[in-house]
């Protein structure tokens, strides 16, 4: 159970394929052979534990709760089929949570990327104190997300918070960054992308250092450099790992929770209610507790999840390497 | 991280080029580097910053930036609206425990997938790597409901357990040491155990020595993940004295409303171990972060 890990965990299942052929060579046979096999079975006994208790029974227990009705205290009641289902994709509140997920997740990956990788390229420029500003533009990486978000709170706070401060002193009236369903999202937004920031920086950098350093020299000495360099040597080398983040921190805005849950609640008007978030809401929030149609919810949840994953796995199946 | 430039490098590019140019360029570089730092730090420098304000700086109009003062008074006022000494030793416990755990956990998987034989192994990693894809928001519902029915909601005690429980195990951690085992080669092993040295002995006499850098790098990313959980532990503790540091410095928000001096205080408070694991294990949380990342 990977509960709010930053992305790489989830892009670890890359490698799988590459470094299969050496973890299936063959072991010599010993005398001591099938005592080995065993022994390698009974070190895997206290992952499968967890596993089994906390990863594979909930799945069970989720598509099944899917399937039933709720009572009063969220237990199952009767079977329902997937009318749970078809009620949560006929209405239109889902639909709304359907949008403003992919809103948030537009409004967090693209900028999220791009700033990193602005960032990334400029520290690229030969300039002395690149290891310092690096870690300066990393440190965001230490912030939870509770501690990002109530610091961005009252940042955001309408009445005397800064973000007001500020236009104010520009002359322009005060915004209700967490209370205006125009501009909440917005706010969510830009605290995601500041939070992301430091992985961001981190991922890609290490990119940049991971390219032969040779590679860079020839390049520099053949007269390529600043845009020219980037275009052609940088970017096409740094594709797997802008393709990685793409697809981790999108998978990572989908499970967000915390600064939608400390900054707006779903709010205003549902406009900040994600996927996520509404499946706290039907199944904890103000005492609801509607398992039912938040498992449904979970469901497509760990479908969306599931196909990222998959997309992620059939590309780099296909080359996006250079 | 090997810088890609290299003195010899540096000098071929003076000659070819005009100086004057170059630095003009750099100097401009240096502008935006420094104009896109300012929105990253400025929020931390805010939340250190405020913290010691009077308490009437960061409530002024036009706020202040700069403090008019040195104040103690938000950072003990934390001290007294939440447990905050409390919170602070059951994040330790919390996370804590789930490195331990997950390490000990991984050690153990990684080294049976790395370096022993094992029938079906293709199909038993593949289908260990799968629980990676699921995402805890999805199963959340029915853990919660499980941790209930076993009564661990109950008693404080029951709540450290429920905290750290789903989190024991995680193939993240297995993924990254396995990698690492994978580097060392299996006629080091087979040397080992000619020698009548058993499997255990092997993995913690030999193999965990060798392989503790990537060991250190995976606690502590295990470590920082566990430190920074917040929906699990919303949905677990009830009481101030059984949250974690994660759900209290929230509770300064909706307690004080008004005292902005309070909120940003504990929010720099907690932020401490972190920044410093961040600022000086930099080296290890690369290695962690991009073990899927770079080739």
């Amino acid at each position: 159970m990977t509960a709010q890990t930053r992305g790489p965990a989830e892009a670890a299942d890359r490698g799988t394929a590459t470094d299969a052929s050496r973890a299936d060579r063959p072991a010599r046979p010993t005398p001591r052979h099938g005592r080995d096999h065993a022994l390698a079975y009974l070190f895997l006994v206290p992952s499968t534990i967890v596993f089994a208790l906390f990863v594979v029974w909930p799945l069970g227990d989720s598509v099944y709760l899917s399937l039933h009705g709720s009572d009063l205290f969220g237990g199952a009641s009767v079977f329902v089929g997937l009318d749970n289902y078809r009620d949560m994709f006929t209405s239109a509140e889902f639909g709304k949570v359907l949008l403003n997920t992919l809103e948030f997740v537009l409004l967090t990956v693209i900028p999220g990327v791009l700033g990193a990788l602005v960032v990334v390229l400029l520290l690229e420029a030969q300039i002395r104190g690149t290891r310092v500003l690096r870690t300066a533009f990393a440190l965001p990486f230490a912030f939870s997300v509770a501690t990002a978000s109530v610091i961005f709170s009252v940042i955001y706070n309408y009445q005397i918070g800064l973000a007001n401060g500020i236009l104010g002193f520009l002359g322009i009236g005060k915004v209700g960054w967490t209370t205006d369903p125009h501009v909440a999202m917005f706010a969510l937004a830009l605290t995601t992308v500041w939070m992301n920031l430091g992985y961001n920086v981190l991922v890609l950098s290490a990119g940049v250092g991971s390219i032969p350093a040779e590679v860079m020299e020839a390049a520099r000495l053949d007269g390529a450099s600043g845009l020219k360099l980037v275009r052609r040597i940088i970017l096409p080398l740094l594709s797997p790992q802008l393709f990685f983040l793409v697809v981790v921190t999108t998978i990572q805005s989908l499970q967000s929770f915390g600064q939608i849950h400390i900054l707006t609640k779903g709010g205003p008007d549902g406009s900040t209610t994600t996927l996520v978030y509404s499946i706290y809401k039907k199944a904890f929030a103000f005492g609801s507790s509607d398992f039912g149609t938040a498992s449904a919810q979970a469901m497509v949840l760990l479908v969306i999840v599931l196909a990222c994953t998959g997309i992620q796995f059939g590309v780099l199946q296909r080359k996006v390497h250079y | 991280m090997a810088e890609p430039s290299s003195s010899t490098v540096d000098r071929a590019a003076d000659r070819r080029t005009p100086r004057r140019r170059i630095s003009a360029g750099k100097i401009a570089v240096y502008v935006v580097l420094i104009l896109a730092l300012i929105p990253v730090i400025f929020p931390i420098y805010y939340a250190f910053v405020g913290s010691v304000m009077p308490g009437g700086d960061l409530a002024s109009s036009p706020p202040r930036i700069f403090p008019s003062g040195f104040h103690w008074s938000n950072v003990t006022g934390v001290f007294d609206s939440i447990p905050l000494g409390r919170q602070y030793l059951n994040s330790v416990v919390q996370a804590g425990i789930i490195t331990i755990a997950q390490l000990i956990t991984s050690i153990f998987a990684a080294y049976a997938f790395a370096l022993m034989p094992m029938w079906g192994r293709r199909y038993v990693f593949g289908a260990f790597m799968a629980t990676l894809m699921v995402p805890a928001e999805s199963i959340i519902i029915p853990n919660y409901l499980h941790i209930g029915d076993w009564h661990l909601l109950s008693s404080s005690f029951g709540v450290v357990i429920g905290l750290v429980l789903p989190f024991l195990a995680n193939m993240f951690g297995t993924f990254l040491l396995r990698q690492a085992f994978l580097q060392f080669p299996t006629e080091l092993r087979d040397a080992a155990t000619m020698d009548g040295c058993g499997h255990l002995r092997f993995l913690w006499r030999i193999l965990v020595p060798l392989a503790r850098p990537s060991i250190a790098a995976a606690g502590v990313y295990i470590f920082l993940t566990a430190w920074n959980q917040y929906f699990w532990p919303l949905l677990v503790t009830r009481s101030a004295s059984q949250q974690t540091l994660q759900i209290g410095i929230t509770q300064l928000r909706n307690a004080e409303v008004g005292d902005l001096g309070l909120v940003v205080a504990g929010a720099a408070l907690s932020v401490i171990p972190t920044l410093l694991i961040v600022i000086f294990g930099q080296r290890y949380i690369v290695r962690g972060l991009t073990a899927g990342a770079v080739r």
